[in-house]
């Protein structure tokens, strides 16, 4: 299906702030380019009561500033951010999603920095070679950011992977985690409590708020994990730390 | 300039009114919990609204002025005295130099303001000087202050240090100084036993069965001792879903009310994650969001159901009033 004809099932509201835009419930990468060419258009045409605009798996939700965008209570602020998305999404460009850019991330499987990496392979009857292979074979897409700044939610994931989170989450996971759950994976930028199966660790900094760009990943963005040896994980951490 | 932390009070955060527009990032908005609060605190000290101020929770701070320092303190009511002399919330406050703001446990409500002319004077990280606590940045160095922070303070604007200086001259000699005007705090600060929150139907509101949906709108919720500023989490009736369902992760925002399966709802609150994954039942509309964030733990809440217009004119009417009091105050501090 070509997602340009990809309708919304409706619109609705989050409370007296924000709209949310509402595709069929699934995750799929059709789903996502109409939500990404809409976010592009949204960023090409900034409109003044637009506060921010949060996509997600299914819906886009775009927060506005009723005082600001009502023109203080001329017309009616809900009916305004709808017009603007249905102008959007009539309007807005194919999103090449194809063209997005590949990050590489390195990471270093197993030991102290995947301390289940063992459950995963058990769980799913493999060795943990075969796991870490299977893992750092596959190019990922970022569907959305959240939960933490900078944190990835990566669809495309090997399902002989697939394993459920911890019954009972860590109260601490180092960051650069590197983790597993259900047909999820994706990275702990910070340090967080956390209940997803955690396989191995990157030593590149995922979120730094004095860079200018300061999430590493967006959403659209291409992922692929490469394997690195510990020796090689502690020379890039040294480089990445300031 | 700068002021001295002596105490730190229970958890006294820099807040201003959020970093917005990051969420994409998965970056939190935070900001002041009582956002009215902060606002007016601000104005009435000739600072723009959305300056570097402190929120103050449950128990408040003892604060040392080497230098003459307008202030004022909005919100929560509490207690406040500078050597033993009580000091008025809700109008400016000039300190003068050597002098100790000690601030006790608040009486009613839950969260006060502090603001300084010139406001408190922290680097802007992601265009917010709020504090993100769980990340470790923005705010005074990404964390609650302690003892023995020096806070430094920005320049006062032109009226600021008009009152200021005004101020300190009708005090001479003494350990402060404040007009003799006042906003009408009552406006602000009704603290009821139990208070009606408006909310309006969440997205999954219709996933609930007809009885939990009923029980929701018409039961008391009790604002449990877990409750922080990324949530509170209440206790009473348990609600269900007609069936079992797994949602996709979707936006959530301050006042998203979600319930878990084990069927007891919380509300997400101003450091809330940017997504979430539980059904949403309500949300509460944006002009109770301040009177949500000065419910203490252990207090009791009910909820009543509004629709999207009523929300919006509640809102709009209290931006319209804040619109004014801002004349006034502006009006006030020019001719103090």
């Amino acid at each position: 299906m070509n997602y340009k004809q990809l309708l919304p099932i409706q619109f609705l509201p989050l409370g007296d702030k924000a709209v949310v835009l509402q595709f069929e419930e699934e995750v799929s990468e059709t789903t996502h380019a109409k939500i990404q060419a809409v976010v592009q258009y949204l960023d090409k045409h900034p409109s003044p009561g637009i506060v921010a605009y949060v996509p997600a798996y299914n819906t886009l939700t775009v927060y506005y500033e009723p005082w600001l965008l009502s023109n203080k209570g001329k017309v009616d602020p809900y009916d305004e951010t709808v017009a603007l998305l249905q102008k959007a999404l009539k309007k807005a460009k194919e999103y090449k999603g194809g063209s997005s850019r590949l990050v590489e991330i390195p990471v270093c499987y197993g030991g102290t920095f995947g301390p289940d990496l063992e459950e995963v392979a058990l769980h799913n009857k493999l060795t943990p070679d075969k796991v870490i292979a299977l893992h750092s074979q596959k190019i990922y897409l970022v569907h959305i950011m959240g939960f933490a700044p900078g944190f990835p939610y990566l669809g495309g994931l090997d399902i002989r992977l697939a394993t459920p989170r911890k019954a009972e989450p860590r109260a601490l996971i180092p960051k650069g985690s590197v983790g597993i759950a259900g047909k999820q994976t994706g990275i702990y930028p910070i340090e967080t409590p956390g209940g997803w199966q955690l396989i191995g660790r990157t030593p590149l900094v995922l979120f730094d708020p004095e860079r200018e760009q300061a999430s590493m990943l967006k959403a659209g963005d291409k992922v692929k994990f490469n394997a690195i040896t510990e020796a090689e994980f502690k020379t890039l951490a040294a480089q990445h730390e300031h | 300039m700068s002021i001295k932390v002596i105490k730190p009070g229970m958890l006294t955060t820099v807040q201003d009114l959020g970093r917005h527009g990051h969420q994409q990032e998965g970056v939190i908005v935070g900001g002041a919990m009582d956002t009215l609060a902060l606002r007016i605190a601000n104005l009435l000290v000739g600072n723009p609204e959305n300056m570097a101020s402190l929120e103050i929770t449950l128990q408040g701070p003892t604060l040392y002025f080497e230098q003459d320092q307008l202030v004022a303190l909005t919100g929560a009511n509490i207690a406040a005295s500078i050597n033993n002399q009580s000091v008025r919330m809700w109008r400016p406050l000039l300190v003068r130099a050597g002098s100790t703001l000690v601030m006790r446990n608040v009486k009613e409500g839950c969260r006060a303001y502090l603001a300084v002319s010139g406001g408190i004077a922290v680097p802007a990280v992601l265009g917010s000087t709020s504090t993100y606590l769980r990340a470790g940045f923005g705010g005074f160095k990404g964390r609650a202050v302690e003892a023995e922070d020096v806070l430094p303070v920005s320049n006062a604007s032109i009226k600021g240090a008009k009152l200021a200086d005004y101020l300190a001259a009708a005090a001479i000699g003494a350990w402060f100084s404040q007009p003799n005007w006042t906003l009408e705090p009552q406006s602000y600060m009704v603290y009821e036993e139990s208070p009606l929150i408006r909310a309006m139907p969440g997205p999954e509101h219709g996933l609930f069965s007809e009885s939990s949906r009923e029980i929701f709108w018409q039961s008391n919720y009790q604002v449990t001792s877990q409750s922080d500023r990324m949530g509170y989490r209440l206790a009473g009736q348990v609600l269900q879903l007609e069936t079992p369902k797994e949602l996709l992760s979707s936006a959530v925002t301050f006042g998203t009310v979600q319930v878990p399966p084990q069927g007891l709802p919380i509300i997400l609150m101003a450091d809330c994650q940017t997504t979430g994954g539980y059904p949403r039942i309500a949300q509460v509309i944006a002009a109770d969001l301040p009177k949500l964030a000065q419910v203490q733990p252990g207090k009791s809440i009910r909820f009543k159901e509004v629709s999207l217009p009523e929300a919006h004119a509640l809102y709009l009417k209290q931006e319209a009033d804040l619109e004014q009091l801002k004349s006034a105050i502006s009006l006030k501090l020019n001719t103090p």
